[in-house]
């Protein structure tokens, strides 16, 4: 459906995108994992096909779209970071209007429009004025909306930044259903368990570039070890601790904040550190996640 | 691929050369301007309609009964009101389409982020751009035809040409709205929006609207000349009062010069902004 091969896209000197490839297969739900800035939303407006790559090889659906733009767009569904619904226009009008733009038939878009209605929920709503809409209810409209014309691929750009998390829980329910029903989803988001919950298969964006590729499960095996073992000393003291515990699981990660023990049995490395006469303020044991993967692979978190 | 795929590629290979500016489909996007108008901002169209009708009256009829007659550029004496309302009926076309394609089009690229979604569809900038501007023209008929109307009453249509002055009315509102629109797209701060109320404002008042050209010495006559607005009030003007000449076919090509130019800018702007 899509193929990437070493896509760059420079504004002046500056790379947003440096060099990425990857290529998402149909029914796959694909994801672009990575911090702000990482060149997340710059590669879904190439694949979009509203921006124009400065070099490298792009197909969607078969289609270059530097020749086929139109043609693309006609079959895409897009759902931008941040929401540009038209706010003069209400709930269900918004979907029809966003149907005739594809040129469809009025009478097929409004079909279409009950059906999406009901899909995103909304079918209560359909007269409301779209600013009378919460956050999550935007959301879902604007995905409504992009699936108006039957689109063959949806990309996803941060769907669920800045919502809450019952918002999020129903949001990402949709997306499963669409996933389901075999619709092609390319998303970006700087969640791990987003990502987790959402992508078959993901890559690890970071400064424009790829850092790793596969499935959330093969990258966790790949760059983490099972467990994490996080304790908190105090922000003062968390470096010397560091030095004292060196040694200690597989690699530790030193956060201004807390320090990380990678380990396939985190209880034992606890158990371990409390031999050796240190007691942190917390501690907890959990299950490595694709948070440890980023940190792994770039030094830094994710959310800064 | 799908043999969708390859069908899709095989039809645009024979297709227009523009499509990747024009999908044929700038009827959408004023159907979209025609259903927002009634659901939100009727007010503000409404009001649009009767503010030249006011200066009509208080100035053709209320200093009218003063001034009597004028004298025109080619000697011919008309009575005030019929001298003015001419060039109000080139303003409200203006004003109509300015309002269109400036400060609706400002709000729609940089709050509504309006455009961003449009262009994510099959359509292309030239049928963003030529659909705000046909709505813009048609609300500047809808203007022009109802001040028409109140001209008849007061009897101020002297010709027959007058029912010329309509697709005039047309021809002003679309070179406006299409600069307009073509300005507004480098615009990118409220400060510089108003920076066309100030050109306005003067120009609606010194472009031979209220009196004839000859008040002025020839330097500043040239000034108003090269201005849109003086060749509207002349072309309209010579056609309701029935004093036409070969010479307004000039004012005819001056808008056509401004739709095409205007035209030419917003489409290629847009896809600056929008298809980077």
């Amino acid at each position: 459906m899509i193929i990437a091969k070493n896509l760059v896209k420079k504004y002046k000197e500056f790379a947003a995108v440096d060099g990425i490839s990857f290529e998402v297969a149909p029914g796959e739900s694909f994801g672009l994992l990575g911090p702000n800035g990482a060149g997340k939303s710059t590669t879904m407006r190439m694949v979009g096909a509203v921006s124009t790559r400065t070099s490298g090889d792009l197909s969607i659906l078969g289609l270059d779209p530097n020749a086929y733009g139109p043609e693309i767009r006609s079959r895409l569904g897009v759902v931008p970071q941040s929401d540009n619904l038209d706010t003069e226009l209400r709930v269900r009008e918004n979907l029809l209007v966003y149907g005739r733009y594809f040129g469809l038939p009025r009478k097929q878009v409004a079909e279409r429009a009950d059906e999406l209605l009901a899909f995103a929920q909304l079918e209560d709503k359909a007269k409301s004025k779209v600013d009378a809409l919460s956050g999550g209810m935007k959301r879902r409209l604007t995905i409504a909306r992009a699936l108006i014309n039957d689109p063959k691929i949806l990309l996803l750009d941060e769907p669920t930044t800045g919502l809450d998390p019952q918002a999020r829980h129903i949001l990402w329910d949709r997306l499963f259903r669409l996933k389901e029903q075999g619709t092609t989803l390319l998303l970006t988001t700087h969640y791990m368990d987003e990502a987790e919950q959402l992508c078959d298969r993901l890559v690890v964006v970071d400064k424009g570039a790829i850092m790793a590729e596969g499935s959330p499960a093969e990258l966790i095996s790949k760059h983490s070890s099972r467990e994490v073992l996080e304790v908190r000393f105090g922000s003062d003291r968390n470096a010397q601790v560091a030095e004292q515990i060196a040694g200690f699981g597989d690699r530790i990660e030193v956060l201004p904040d807390r320090i990380l023990v990678y380990s396939s049995n985190g209880e034992r490395e606890m158990e371990r550190m409390t031999q050796a006469g240190l007691h942190p303020i917390t501690s907890l044991v959990r299950r490595s996640s694709l948070e440890d993967v980023f940190l792994r692979l770039t030094g830094r978190t994710l959310i800064e | 691929m799908t043999d969708s795929d390859t069908s899709v590629a095989a039809s645009v290979t024979a297709a227009r050369p523009m499509r990747a500016l024009y999908a044929g489909n700038a009827r959408s996007v004023m159907q979209r301007g025609w259903r927002a108008t009634r659901s939100s901002n009727w007010m503000i169209v409404v009001s649009g309609f009767f503010e030249p009708i006011f200066y009509l009256l208080s100035m053709g009829l209320g200093l009218g009964a003063l001034i009597g007659t004028i004298t025109t550029e080619t000697g011919e004496e008309v009575p005030y009101a019929a001298f003015i309302a001419p060039a109000l009926l080139a303003v409200s076309a203006m004003n109509g389409a300015i309002y269109d394609s400036t400060w609706n089009v400002f709000f729609k690229m940089q709050f509504a982020k309006l455009y961003e979604g449009m262009l994510s569809t099959s359509l292309g900038p030239l049928d963003v751009a030529l659909g705000e501007i046909s709505l813009a023209l048609l609300r500047g008929a809808i203007y022009a035809t109802g001040f028409m109307l109140v001209m008849q009453a007061l009897g101020l249509n002297l010709s027959w040409w007058a029912l010329l002055a309509l697709p005039a009315v047309l021809l002003i509102a679309f070179g406006f709205a299409s600069v307009g629109m073509a300005i507004t797209s480098y615009m990118k701060t409220f400060q510089q929006m108003d920076w066309i109320n100030l050109f306005l404002l003067p120009m609606f008042l010194f472009s031979a609207t209220f009196y004839p050209l000859s008040v002025y010495p020839q330097g500043i006559q040239y000034v108003i000349q090269a201005l849109p607005l003086w060749h509207g009030v002349e072309l309209v003007r010579g056609l309701t009062t029935g004093l036409v000449g070969p010479g307004m076919l000039w004012h005819v090509l001056y808008y056509v010069v401004m739709i095409l130019v205007g035209l030419v800018f917003t489409t290629r702007r847009l896809r600056v902004l929008f298809l980077d």
